[in-house]
């Protein structure tokens, strides 16, 4: 099993990226949860959400609390949630930065595999607006492969509709412009 | 050919109603129930499901409403949580009396206060005696499949009964997993169309709702309480049936890794499979622990209970709900009254944990196994415990 952990804050779309996830994982075949840190939504504020991908049926029903990934949506939210805390050993910090690994180690202490993706630029790029979640997944796709890029296309289309196309386009470039460096010891 | 779906739970119980062919829908939203009906709400409009949809001001009015909708032969439904539940409760009490098979979920949450829009059992046990058929589900699959067998369970008219499906708020209702729907065909062929036994109907008018002298009530009263009870017969043949067209079998008390057990643990809703997961973590340290999960809460199944707990010495009881000032919180309460008068009956302990949305982790159940162990060494464990509870 894999679980992975969206750092985002409200509206930017953290609680759709799990959603859709669980959903292109199950349309593999495989078995899947999405689902929010559960409360009074706003705007803005520091929000959590959760995915769980497995081969078998999954029978927890807590939040995940030592994550495999960590998908950072905001950096300032670094600061705040200090989101590997519990990241395990081998885990991935997956985060929206234009900075290089060499920058993020130095800034955070970070000793956790990083993938790393200017997200914000990709998506007003591509989308137009700096909604990041669609592009943050193409990050974490390219660092884990825990779905494949294609099987988010359904999922984004009935949830999208015509902005599918431009979302999925904003996932693909942020896949292949994810940087990722193994962790240090 | 049933087809596998990933879906909200919440949208999943509405997809099912739909493929039930529910005729009338009178609810209000409340939070984590309101998924359920907001998306009945938009079939109801799109045409998708053919369907009487009243939208109200109140629960007390949307359970009033059912009421009338229901007497004059519609298949009805609603759904609501917590004070939603809280408020419908006068009238709950005159579904069941007047014999309206009306189907409700329960998307399960605190009652206030404080204030909480989280998940725990205290709702449905502030109306555990309102006479309707009581069941919890685990996932959603359960949710959904549950959510079919109901309408066929309450309209039977050897049972004619209301019956709620309890699921638990968000962390069942609000997850996205997959679930496996059946055909519509196969829905359709396993529950036919609604035929009342009595109706409203102005050519051929009757009385429902009078008042019982004194000379009567009793024997009202203990009418309703067989019918209750001896719905646990028809109860088992739905879920039968259903068995045999899905491969998914259900029973009032389900047994996991309950073989050579000296302790086990007994839990009610999704905690079940976070307890599953514990008790493999156990079993695989060498502890004999297994699990019971009560699935029928209402009538209760005493007899299946008794059976289930074979030869184990501690049974320990997971309540999601206080009975405040009370003996014991209401699961336990039942449990402790099924093995009074049993000989030879297992020790019990008894653990009150996520109350209001707080986390249940693998981890916890095995502390509380842990605990329960050390306790029942040197005493009795009369009390309950708060799980968790800090200062």
């Amino acid at each position: 099993m894999i679980e992975i952990r969206f750092h985002g804050r409200g509206g930017q779309g953290a609680v759709t990226s799990v959603e859709l996830l669980a959903l292109a994982a199950i349309n593999e075949g495989k078995f899947a949860q999405g689902f929010p840190s559960f409360g009074p939504e706003r705007r803005g504020a520091p929000v959590l959400a959760f995915c769980r991908v497995d081969e078998r049926h999954i029978r927890l029903r807590c939040k995940i609390a030592s994550p495999d990934v960590v998908v950072v949506l905001d950096p300032s939210l670094i600061r705040i949630q200090n989101p590997p805390a519990d990241l395990k050993a081998d885990g991935i910090i997956v985060l929206n930065t234009p900075k290089t690994p060499e920058e993020v180690r130095r800034e955070y202490g970070f000793k956790h595999t990083l993938a790393l993706v200017d997200a914000n630029r990709v998506a007003r790029e591509v989308l137009g607006v700096p909604i990041v979640n669609t592009t943050m997944m193409g990050a974490l796709i390219r660092a884990t492969g825990v779905v494949k890029l294609e099987s988010l296309e359904l999922p984004l289309k009935e949830r999208f509709g015509p902005l599918a196309v431009k979302n999925f386009n904003a996932l693909k470039t942020a896949y292949e412009q994810t940087v990722i460096e193994e962790r240090r010891s | 050919m049933a087809h596998r779906v990933g879906m909200e739970v919440s949208i999943a119980i509405s997809h099912a109603v739909q493929m039930c062919r529910a005729e009338a829908i009178a609810a209000y939203p409340i939070t984590p129930q309101t998924h359920i009906v907001e998306h009945l709400s938009s079939m109801v409009a799109n045409g998708e499901l053919d369907a009487e949809f009243v939208n109200v001001e109140s629960e007390h009015s949307a359970i009033s409403t059912c009421i009338g909708m229901s007497a004059t032969g519609a298949r009805t439904y609603t759904a609501t949580s917590s004070q939603g539940l809280a408020l419908m409760n006068e009238i709950l009490y005159i579904v069941s009396a007047l014999r309206l098979p009306i189907v409700m979920t329960v998307a399960n949450r605190a009652l206030s206060g404080p204030l909480s829009i989280w998940n725990d059992h205290s709702d449905i046990m502030g109306a555990r005696d309102i006479g309707w058929i009581q069941i919890f589900v685990e996932n959603g699959q359960e949710a959904f499949d549950h959510s079919v067998m109901a309408f066929k369970i309450a309209e039977n008219h050897q049972v004619l009964m209301p019956t709620i499906i309890n699921l638990d708020g968000f962390i069942l209702s609000h997850v996205v997993e997959a679930m496996e729907f059946p055909d519509q065909e196969l829905v359709d062929k396993f529950l036919p169309s609604y035929h009342p036994r009595f109706q409203l109907d102005p050519d051929n008018p009757v009385t429902m709702g009078a008042f019982a002298m004194p000379e009567v009530y009793t024997e009202v009263k203990m009418g309703h309480q067989m019918a209750l009870t001896g719905a646990y017969e028809h109860i088992l043949k739905v879920w039968k049936e259903w068995g045999d067209l899905t491969g998914r079998r259900y029973q009032p008390v389900e047994k996991y890794r309950t073989e050579g057990a000296k302790i086990l643990l007994l839990t009610m809703g999704c905690l079940s499979e976070v307890a599953e997961v514990a008790v493999d973590e156990m079993r695989e340290a060498g502890l004999e622990v297994g699990l019971l999960k009560l699935r029928m809460w209402r009538p209760f199944p005493f007899a299946d209970l008794r059976n289930a707990v074979g030869s184990a010495k501690l049974l320990i009881v997971c309540d999601r709900a206080l009975s405040l000032g009370g003996a014991a919180p209401p699961v336990l309460a039942e449990v402790r009254s099924a093995f009074y008068a049993m000989r030879g009956r297992p020790q019990t302990a008894s653990f009150v944990i996520g109350l209001g949305g707080r986390d249940v982790t693998p981890g916890d159940f095995k502390n509380i196994v842990a605990q329960a162990q050390e306790e029942a060494q040197h005493k009795p464990t009369q009390e309950y415990h708060i799980f968790g509870v800090r200062g």
